[in-house]
C-alpha cells in the first residue's frame, strides 16, 4: 500500500491541490458561549477563545468546519490544533489536556477524510497542525537583555513532541509546521518530529510553512525565505510555502522566488486580504481565488488554501479558479551547499 | 586576496578564544559587548562566515557559546551571516547549534574516537540541518602525509554519504602543518595538502575543503610580513587544487605579485618543498624583512617615479601631503600648456582619487582618519588651484549638492559635525557650515541665501534635541521643502521620527553617523532615487511612530512606591569628614601630568574606529588607521604640552549637607572661608566646621530624579540623594577645562585648509579634560576628602572606575537634567575660576568641559534614571519651584 507521502505526492502530480481555509473565522460564527467552550471540565480558567478545546467539549462545531471544508473541495484538511500545545494551553489551565485535544482533533479529521474519501475514491488528507507557540526561541522579550530567552530548545522540542505524538495516535497524515515566525522555533519543530519518526519506525511527512512579517520578505526572527528554505531543508518537507502574513496581492514575489528554488511541493495558504479598519477580513472568495489562480497559472503552486478570514467559499472559489490548470512542476535544483545566516549563502558544489 | 576567486569563502577568525587574545579576554571579562563588536566588524569587513570558538580551559565554554550566539541573533548586521560552531566537544558544539537558526557550520567531527561516535554526531548534524567540517583525523592520529589524508578523508566519505549525509555539506579540513621547522620530515607538508586536495576532489564528488593558515607560518612567529607572505603563497597554489574555504585574515593577506620577488621565490621554495636547502633560506632571508612592510616598501619608493596623475592620486588616496603643491602645480602647469583649463586638475586626477577614496571607505575598506587625511590633501590642492580658478572666472559650476550644516542654538559641540562637514566634500558637495550655537533663523536664512538643497542639524547634548524640533518647526513655518538631515551623539531614528519628522513636511532624515552622511545626501539630491528614497524613509518612520504607539511602555510604578523601594545604604561605611573641605582652585593644571590619564577608547571611537585601547592598535581591520592615527595624536600631545597651547583650569569643593527626601541640602557657605590654591592646607580640621543649621536660607536644595522603571525584585529604584544621609554628611563639585586657548590654534588649522589636524586637537582637548576629570576625582580621594589615602591604581583601573566614590555629571545617566549646572556653578564659582560658561542650553564653554558632583559612600554606584512619570515631574517642579511647563522642557528626554 501507498504511503501517505507517495499518495499525496502521486496526487500533487496529477493537479493543484487545495487545503482548506480558517477555523477561527468559522467558529466565530456559530456565536458560542463560555459553557460551550468550557463543557464539564472543570477548569479553572475561563475558557471561550480556546477554539482547540472544542474538539473535547463540542465537536461538532470543528467537525461541522470540516466537513464544509471538504465539501467546498478541499483535499488536505488541517486539524484545528494550532494552540493545542503545553505553551499556549496553559495560558487556559488546560495543559494536561493536550494529548486528548490532538488525539480528538485528529480522529474528528480523519473520520471526515475517510468518509469523503470513500464516496468519491479521491484520496483526501489530515494535516496535523501545529503553531509557532507565543514563545520565541530567537528573541529576548526583554529590550535591555538581548541574551534572555523564556524558553529553550530542547523545552520547546519536548511540547512539540508531546503534541506531535498525539496527532500521529489520532490519525493525521503529516505534521504541518505552520506560521513560522520563528525560524529556530521551526528547527525544533523539526527535531520533535525527526525523533517522533525515528520511535515510529516510519516515515512521518513534515510540510513547513513559514510567515513575513514584513513587505520586504523576512519572517520575525529574520530570515528572508530563501534563508529559511536553507536553514529547513534537511526535513525532505513535503511541502513548503507560505501563510497568513499578507493577502495574496502582497505574497506575489515571495511565492515566486520560493517556487524558482525549492525542489519540492509548494503550499500557499494566504490570508483573505488585509484587515480593513475594523480588523475584518473582506476580501471577497472570488477576489482571493484570482489572485491564487494567477500563481497556478504561472506554475508556481502545488497546494492552495487560505488562512484567517477566508471561508469554505473562498475554498471553493479557489477550488473552481484553478481546475484544469497543470500543477508546477518540481524543479532540477542544482547541487549546491547551501548555508544561512538571516540570509542565504550558497556555494557551488 | 590572494586570486580572485568567488567560490573562495572566507571564515572570520577573530571570534575565537583559542586564535585572538584580545576576544579571549573579553569573554573572559564577560565584556559581551565588545566582543559583538569583534564579530560586527568582522563581517563588515568580508567575513563571509564567522567562527565562534570558546574553548577555554578556565570558561564554562557551552555557557559562553550559547551567550554569544544567543546575542549575535539580537544583531541582525551580523546574524546575516552564517555561523561556524568551533569546538572540539561535542557538548559545546550540541549546545550552540540549539542556539543558532540559518543553517551553520560544525567545526569539526573526527574519527579520532572511532566510526559510532562520528557518525552519531554527523547524524545530529543532520538532523539540526548543519553543514560539517571533517578533520582528517583517525583512531591512530592525525592525517600528516599526503596519502593518509586520502586515504582518512575517503573513508570519512564512505561512512558520511552511505548515512545519506549530503556530500555537498561535508567540508574537509586535511590539516595545514607548519613547515620550515628545521625538521625534514615536515619539508613537504605544505605540497601533501596541496596534492591531497587534489585526489579527494577527484574521488570524493561535491565536498569543501577548508583549513587553518596560521599553523602553516608557525616557526616565523613575531615576523609578520614573512608569515603574510607564506599564507598569500600558499592560498596562491592551494586555490586552484580546490581549497575553497579557510580560516582567515583577509586583511593580512598580501596581493601575491606585490610580494618582494625575493621573499616571495624563498617562500615559493618551501612551500612547494623544491629543495632541502629551501627552509634554511627562508630562515636566513627572514630575518631582513622582519618588522618591515615589503608590500608597503616596494609601493613607497615607486610612486615618485610614476606620470604626475597617477602621483596625485596615489597622495590622495593615502593621504600623503608632502608632494601635493608641487604635483598639482605640476599638472596645472602641463594642463595650460596643452591649452587646458586649471579646474581639469581638480575634475581629473584630484576627482578620480577622491572617487577611489569615497569607493573605499563607503565598502568599509577605509576608515575615518584616512579619509580625513586624504581630504587635506584634497583642499591643499584645491587652495593653490584657486587663485587661477578664480582668474578664470567659472561661474555656474556646482557640486552634487549645497548642503547647511549647522551645530543648533545652545550647543557648542562640533567635532561629529566637522567630520560630516569633510566627508561629504569629499564626495563633491558644497557645505556651507555655520559652525556652532547657530540660532534657527539664521539657518533659515542661509539655506535659502545659498539655495541649498538640504540643511543638517548637529547637536550633543539632550536639550539640542528640542532646539532641532523647533528649526523644523521653523522651516515648515516658512514653507521651505528641502530636506533636513539630522546627527549628533543624542539624536536618534526614534527620536527623528516620533518627534521631528512630524513637525516638517519636508523630508527628515536621521543619520547615523558620518559614514551614512554620503548615501543619505547623495539619495537626496538624485533625480531618481530620490523619490523611492523618500517615501521608504518616511514608511520606515510612520513603522516607528506605529511601533511606538502600539508598544504600550512599561508601566511605571509611582514615585511614593519608588521611593519606598529606594536605596538603603549601610550608615556605618559613610565617608569620614573631608580633610580639606572648601573651595580648591586650580588656575593651571600640568598638561604632562594629565596626559597619563588620558582613556584612549573614547579618542578612537570620535573617529568612528571601533575597539578598545590598546587592543584597537593591534586590530585586523582598523589596527592599522588606529596606529597611525594614535602616532599622530602622540606627536601632536608633545606639541600641546611643550609649546603650552591649552591650559588646564579646574576647581573642586566639598560641602557639608544632608539629605531631605529626594533632595540633597548644600550647605555651601559653613566652608565659605575655606578657598585655596592648588589643593594648600588651610591649617584647620574639619571639626572646625560648625553643626550645620539646616534651615539657612543661603544652603542650596538640590533636587535629583529616580528611578521608576519597575525594578525585579531586590534591586531599588535609585536616586543620588539615596548615597547621602539624613544626618549630616558630605558632598563634593567639580568643574574642569582643558580647553583655554584652542580656538587659536583650531583657527589657524582651518586656515591652512588643515580639518584633520583640527579635528584631532578638538578629540585631544576633550580626552585631556575627561583625563583631568579622572585625575581631579583621584585627588579628591586621595588628598582633599582623603578617605582612599592608600589607594594605587593603574590607569587601566580608573578607566574601569574601580576606586571608591562617584562623580556623575548633570546631563548625564544619573541626574540627567542639564539644567542642574547653573546651581552647581553658582556654588563652585565655576565661570569665576575656571573661565567656564554655561550656554542657555546649558553647554559649557570651552567645549573641553567636565562638571559634575562628588559621592564618597562606597556603596554608591552609577545608574541610568531613564523615564520618569507624570507624578514625579509634577512634584519635581514644586521642588525646584518651576511651572510643570519648564519641567517638562527639561525633562524630556526623560518623559514617555
Amino acid at each position: 500500500m501507498a504511503t501517505p507521502r507517495e499518495k499525496l505526492m502521486a496526487e500533487a502530480q496529477k493537479r493543484i491541490l487545495i487545503s482548506d481555509g480558517a477555523f477561527g473565522t468559522e467558529i466565530q460564527n456559530w456565536k458560542l458561549s463560555e459553557a460551550d467552550y468550557a463543557g464539564d471540565l472543570g477548569l479553572s480558567h475561563e475558557q471561550k477563545g480556546n477554539n482547540d478545546i472544542l474538539a473535547l467539549t463540542k465537536p461538532e462545531v470543528p467537525e461541522a468546519i470540516t466537513r464544509a471544508y471538504l465539501e467546498a473541495g478541499s483535499d488536505i484538511v488541517e486539524t484545528n490544533t494550532f494552540s493545542a500545545n503545553r505553551i499556549s494551553q496553559a495560558d487556559y489551565g488546560a495543559e494536561h489536556l493536550v494529548r486528548e485535544i490532538n488525539i480528538a482533533s485528529a480522529q474528528l479529521a480523519r473520520k471526515a477524510c475517510d468518509e469523503f474519501e470513500s464516496r468519491d475514491g479521491r484520496p483526501r488528507f489530515v494535516a496535523g497542525a501545529i503553531g509557532p507557540t507565543n514563545k520565541t526561541l530567537s528573541l529576548s522579550p526583554d529590550v535591555n537583555d538581548p541574551g534572555y530567552r523564556e524558553i529553550d530548545f530542547d523545552y520547546l522540542k519536548d511540547v512539540y513532541r508531546e503534541q506531535v505524538d498525539a496527532l500521529v495516535e489520532g490519525g493525521a497524515d503529516f505534521i504541518l509546521i505552520e506560521t513560522v515566525f520563528d525560524t529556530l522555533n521551526a528547527k525544533a519543530g523539526i527535531m520533535a518530529v525527526l525523533e517522533a519518526e525515528q520511535a515510529l519506525g516510519r516515515d512521518l511527512p513534515i510540510q513547513l510553512s513559514m510567515t513575513l512579517t514584513d513587505l520586504s520578505g523576512r519572517n520575525l526572527s529574520g530570515h528572508t525565505v530563501e534563508a529559511f528554505w536553507h536553514a529547513v531543508r534537511h526535513a525532505k518537507p513535503l511541502t513548503i510555502g507560505l501563510n497568513c502574513s499578507f493577502g495574496a496581492e502582497q505574497l506575489k514575489p515571495h511565492v515566486k522566488s520560493l517556487s524558482a528554488i525549492c525542489d519540492t511541493l509548494i503550499m500557499v495558504y494566504p490570508n483573505a486580504g488585509l484587515p480593513n479598519e475594523l480588523g475584518e477580513y473582506d476580501e471577497a472568495p472570488e477576489t482571493t481565488a484570482k489572485l491564487v489562480g494567477e500563481w497556478a497559472k504561472n506554475g508556481q503552486v502545488n497546494v492552495l488554501g487560505g488562512c484567517c478570514g477566508s471561508t469554505p467559499a473562498h475554498i471553493k472559489a479557489m477550488a473552481d479558479a484553478v481546475k484544469g490548470i497543470d500543477p508546477r512542476a518540481i524543479p532540477e535544483t542544482p547541487r549546491v551547499t547551501r548555508l544561512a545566516g538571516l540570509e542565504p549563502m550558497t556555494m557551488a558544489a | 586576496m590572494t586570486q580572485s576567486s568567488s567560490n573562495f569563502v572566507n571564515i572570520g577568525e577573530r571570534t575565537n578564544v583559542t586564535g585572538s587574545a584580545r576576544f579571549k579576554k573579553l569573554i573572559m571579562n564577560g565584556d559581551y559587548t565588545a566582543a559583538i563588536e569583534v564579530a560586527r566588524s568582522q563581517v563588515e569587513n568580508g567575513a563571509q562566515v564567522i567562527d565562534v570558538n570558546m574553548d577555554e580551559g578556565l570558561l564554562d565554554s557551552k555557557a559562553a557559546m550559547e551567550t554569544f550566539l544567543k546575542l549575535i541573533a539580537a544583531e541582525p548586521d551580523i546574524a546575516r551571516v552564517p555561523i561556524m560552531v568551533d569546538s572540539s566537544k561535542w557538548e559545546v558544539i550540541e549546545a550552540g547549534l540549539k542556539c543558532v537558526s540559518g543553517k551553520p557550520i560544525v567545526n569539526s567531527i573526527s574519527m579520532k574516537e572511532g566510526e559510532a561516535p562520528f557518525l552519531e554526531s554527523a547524524r545530529k548534524c543532520m538532523a539540526y540541518g548543519a553543514a560539517v567540517v571533517v578533520m582528517a583525523f583517525d583512531e591512530q592520529g592525525q592525517a600528516d602525509t599526503e596519502d593518509r589524508k586520502v586515504e582518512i578523508c575517503e573513508r570519512a566519505y564512505k561512512l558520511l554519504t552511505d548515512i545519506g549525509f549530503p556530500p555537498e555539506d561535508i567540508i574537509f579540513d586535511p590539516n595545514v602543518f607548519a613547515v620550515a621547522t628545521g625538521i625534514e620530515e615536515h619539508n613537504n607538508y605544505g605540497v601533501d595538502f596541496i596534492e591531497a586536495v587534489k585526489r579527494i576532489r577527484k574521488s570524493c564528488p561535491h565536498v569543501h575543503f577548508s583549513g587553518g593558515l596560521s599553523n602553516l607560518s608557525f616557526s616565523f612567529r613575531g615576523n609578520e610580513p614573512v608569515r603574510r607572505a607564506m599564507h598569500s603563497v600558499f592560498l596562491y597554489h592551494a586555490i586552484p587544487a580546490g581549497l575553497d574555504m579557510a580560516i582567515v585574515n583577509a586583511g593580512q593577506l598580501d596581493i601575491y605579485d606585490d610580494i618582494d620577488a625575493k621573499l616571495r621565490d624563498a617562500v615559493e621554495d618551501v612551500i612547494l618543498n623544491r629543495d632541502p636547502e629551501a627552509g634554511e633560506r627562508l630562515v636566513e632571508l627572514a630575518e631582513s624583512y622582519r618588522d618591515s612592510d615589503p608590500v608597503a616598501e616596494k609601493k613607497a619608493a615607486e610612486w615618485r617615479g610614476w606620470a604626475v596623475e597617477k602621483r596625485l592620486e596615489h597622495a590622495l588616496v593615502k593621504g600623503i601631503d608632502a608632494h601635493v603643491i608641487d604635483d598639482t602645480e605640476e599638472l596645472r602647469q602641463a594642463v595650460a600648456e596643452r591649452g587646458g583649463r586649471p579646474i581639469e586638475v581638480i575634475e581629473g586626477p584630484l576627482m578620480d582619487g577622491m572617487n577611489v577614496v569615497g569607493d573605499l571607505f563607503g565598502s568599509g575598506k577605509m576608515f575615518l582618519p584616512q579619509v580625513v587625511k586624504s581630504a587635506r590633501v584634497m583642499k591643499k590642492a584645491v587652495a593653490h588651484l584657486f587663485p587661477y580658478i578664480e582668474a578664470e572666472k567659472d561661474e555656474n559650476s556646482r557640486g552634487k549638492g549645497k548642503i547647511v550644516l549647522a551645530t543648533v542654538k545652545g550647543d557648542v559641540h562640533d567635532i561629529g559635525k566637522n567630520i560630516v562637514g569633510v566627508v561629504l566634500q569629499c564626495n563633491g558637495f558644497d557645505v556651507v557650515d555655520l559652525g556652532v550655537m547657530v540660532p534657527w533663523s539664521k539657518i533659515l536664512e542661509t539655506a535659502r541665501e545659498e539655495d541649498a538643497d538640504m540643511v543638517g542639524l548637529s547637536g550633543l547634548i539632550t536639550p539640542s534635541l528640542d532646539e532641532m524640533v523647533t528649526v523644523a518647526e521653523e522651516m515648515q513655518e516658512a514653507g521651505m521643502t528641502m530636506p533636513l538631515l539630522i546627527g549628533g551623539a543624542t539624536t536618534s531614528k526614534v527620536h527623528t521620527a516620533l518627534k521631528i519628522a512630524p513637525a516638517y513636511t519636508g523630508p527628515t532624515v536621521h543619520v547615523l553617523d558620518a559614514s551614512r552622511a554620503v548615501g543619505v545626501a547623495t539619495n537626496l539630491v538624485s533625480d531618481s532615487q530620490r523619490d523611492p528614497y523618500v517615501a521608504k524613509i518616511a514608511e520606515e518612520y510612520e513603522a516607528v511612530r506605529e511601533a511606538r504607539a502600539n508598544k504600550g511602555q512599561s508601566k511605571l510604578v509611582s514615585i511614593e512606591e519608588a521611593r519606598a523601594n529606594g536605596f538603603t545604604i549601610d550608615p556605618a561605611l559613610k565617608p569620614p569628614a573631608p580633610k580639606k573641605p572648601g573651595l580648591h582652585i586650580y588656575p593651571d593644571w600640568d598638561l604632562a601630568d594629565l596626559r597619563d590619564y588620558i582613556d584612549w577608547t573614547p579618542f578612537f571611537r570620535s573617529w568612528e574606529l571601533a575597539g578598545t585601547y590598546p587592543a584597537i592598535l593591534e586590530d585586523d581591520v582598523v589596527g592599522e588607521s588606529a596606529t597611525s592615527l594614535f602616532n599622530d595624536a602622540q606627536k601632536m600631545l608633545d606639541t600641546i604640552i611643550a609649546e603650552k597651547w591649552l591650559t588646564a583650569k579646574g576647581v573642586a569643593a566639598l560641602w557639608p549637607c544632608h539629605r531631605d527626601g529626594d533632595d540633597v541640602v548644600i550647605h555651601h557657605y559653613h566652608v565659605e572661608d575655606h578657598v585655596s590654591k592648588d589643593g594648600a592646607s588651610f591649617g584647620q580640621h574639619s571639626d572646625d566646621i560648625p553643626d550645620l543649621d539646616r534651615t539657612n536660607e543661603r544652603s542650596i536644595r538640590m533636587p535629583f530624579l529616580r528611578q521608576q522603571i519597575n525594578k525585579r525584585e531586590g534591586r531599588a529604584n535609585m536616586c543620588l540623594a539615596d548615597f547621602i544621609t539624613e544626618e549630616p554628611d558630605w558632598i563634593g563639585g567639580f568643574a574642569v577645562t582643558a580647553g583655554h586657548g584652542i580656538d587659536e590654534h583650531s583657527k589657524r588649522f582651518r586656515e591652512a585648509h588643515d580639518d584633520y589636524s583640527d579635528i584631532l586637537l578638538k578629540a585631544l582637548a576633550d580626552r585631556l579634560a575627561e583625563a583631568f576629570a579622572e585625575r581631579m576625582h583621584l585627588h579628591v580621594r586621595r588628598d582633599l576628602w582623603g578617605y582612599a589615602q592608600g589607594e594605587q591604581l593603574t590607569n587601566e583601573a580608573l578607566i574601569k572606575e574601580e576606586y571608591r566614590g562617584i562623580r556623575p555629571a548633570p546631563g548625564y545617566p544619573a541626574c540627567p537634567d542639564h539644567s542642574e549646572k547653573p546651581m552647581l556653578f553658582e556654588m563652585l564659582g565655576a565661570t569665576e575660576h575656571t573661565g567656564i560658561t554655561l550656554t542657555e542650553s546649558f553647554a559649557m564653554l570651552p567645549t573641553a568641559a567636565v562638571s559634575g558632583f562628588y559621592f564618597g559612600h562606597p556603596q554608591a554606584s552609577y545608574f541610568g534614571v531613564a523615564r520618569v512619570g507624570e507624578d514625579q515631574v509634577e512634584d519635581y517642579a514644586r521642588r525646584r519651584n518651576v511651572s510643570l511647563e519648564q519641567a517638562k522642557r527639561w525633562l524630556r528626554p526623560n518623559l514617555d
